[in-house]
């Protein structure tokens, strides 16, 4: 079983199905001042209650590089490679993408094609990690409630690798 | 040299140079910087990689370490073991007082034109790989000079070996390097070819990220003297890291005709 294929969702036993469950997520990286500056891999998902993967949402890395050198890194975004990089085979359709400079970004993830429209009412994480080379590592989780549907945001924020997040959620 | 640590090592060097150039570290790590021993001996270990003091990536190959003792006498290192990701050398320190252990290198690299094809040069200094035909134009060369050391003390300190060699981009630390605490001031001077590098931007970095995450990178500048005073928050082996032309590692950066990096590694205990 290509575990990138299962990565979006897993059913759930009674579920309420929302409509749109369009996600908007909004992530700082911050510009610091080292010797070697390199824009940081990112990885974003969803996790349930128990910590499991619900949604693999985006993946930003040197996805241009020669021989998919870039690839060699992804193991140090540590979680996510734990829980679903590992497993993966890169890219993954609709979630590798480029890596991004120091500033403001906002993603938006289409309720259906990630599978979010089928999240059961429950509690979830935004994780948003970011390893940057020859730097640090960090983790940002962004706890939330999802009624099924209506509207969440949520927000947090990061003390190095990682600036403010914060989600919508419709 | 083996071919592909010959570019491992030059491709430290030339990192500064190329905005694709993945970047890596080198460093020289002993296993302690104050022995109190009646038989004293330090564990070095030798690495490169991209992520400091892990050797998860080439070894450092230590074949002209050059060790000054505690009465300035410099001799070459013998006897250390190449490894797979890192060099290992056992070192008796017989006398009494403050070792500098040190790897210098003088590289060349650049290109010339010679009927009308574009060459490349690279290598250590005089060799012949850098010689430059009679009769070629468009000559663009860098010399590269890199320093590389650590400090270590046998049962006292004392600074003889610390004095600089006048050549390149050197540390001369104030603060001794071997007696570094969490939270006292450390000070620390650079020179350029002698004379004190005065606004030059240097890192000092611990090592362990993977088991703390952030990277705890400071990013300092020297003074109008050359000099800056800093303290740290925690105890650890640091990497401290300069490099002349400024500006950072793998931006753009214009070819410059002569460009250096200096890089130590100095211990800081708690209180």
């Amino acid at each position: 079983m290509k575990l990138s294929h299962s990565l979006l969702l897993t059913l759930p036993l009674a579920s309420s199905w929302a409509m749109g469950a369009d996600l908007s997520v909004k992530f700082e990286v911050p510009r610091l001042n080292v010797a070697e500056y390199h824009k940081p891999y990112v990885a974003i998902w969803i996790e349930k209650a128990d910590q499991s993967v619900a949604a693999n949402l985006a993946v930003l890395y040197d996805l241009k590089m020669k021989n998919k050198e870039g690839e060699k890194w992804l193991k140090d975004l540590r979680s996510w490679w734990r829980k679903a990089g590992r497993d993966a085979a890169m890219p993954i359709d609709g979630v590798s993408g480029a890596t991004r400079p120091p500033g403001t970004h906002t993603m938006k993830f289409d309720g259906a094609k990630h599978g979010l429209d089928k999240l059961a009412a429950g509690d979830y994480t935004l994780v948003v990690e970011a390893s940057r080379e020859s730097g640090g590592r960090e983790v940002v989780k962004v706890p939330f409630a999802w009624a099924g549907k209506g509207k969440v945001s949520a927000d947090a924020s990061g003390k190095d690798e990682l600036g403010a997040v914060s989600l919508q959620m419709q | 040299m083996q071919h592909r640590l010959k570019s491992t090592v030059l491709g430290l060097v030339l990192a500064g140079m190329s905005l694709t150039a993945a970047a890596h570290s080198a460093w020289l790590l002993p296993n302690s910087t104050m022995i109190d021993s009646k038989e004293a001996w330090v564990s070095l270990d030798a690495g490169i990689s991209n992520q400091l003091f892990e050797f998860n990536h080439a070894a450092l190959r230590l074949d002209n370490l050059m060790i000054t003792d505690p009465d300035g006498n410099t001799t070459k290192a013998e006897g250390a073991v190449l490894g797979k990701f890192r060099s290992t050398l056992d070192l008796r320190l017989p006398k009494d007082g403050t070792y500098r252990l040190s790897i210098v290198n003088n590289n060349v690299m650049g290109s010339y034109k010679l009927n009308g094809e574009t060459k490349r040069v690279r290598g250590p200094q005089g060799s012949p790989a850098v010689q430059i035909p009679a009769g070629a134009t468009d000559v663009q060369t860098t010399h590269v000079q890199t320093r590389l050391e650590t400090f270590v003390s046998a049962n006292k300190m004392n600074e003889t070996a610390l004095k600089p060699s006048g050549a390149g981009l050197e540390m001369i630390p104030v603060t001794h390097p071997t007696d570094l605490r969490v939270g006292d001031p450390i000070k620390v001077r650079f020179h350029l070819d002698g004379k004190p590098a005065a606004n030059l931007a240097f890192s000092i970095i611990p090592g362990t990220a993977k088991y703390r995450g952030a990277s705890g990178e400071q990013r300092l500048t020297t003074d109008a003297k050359g000099e800056a005073s800093f303290t740290v928050a925690a105890p650890n082996m640091y990497w401290i890291n300069a490099t002349f032309p400024g500006g950072e590692r793998g931006a753009q950066q214009q070819p410059a005709a002569k460009r250096y990096t200096y890089a130590a590694t100095v211990e800081v205990l708690p209180q």
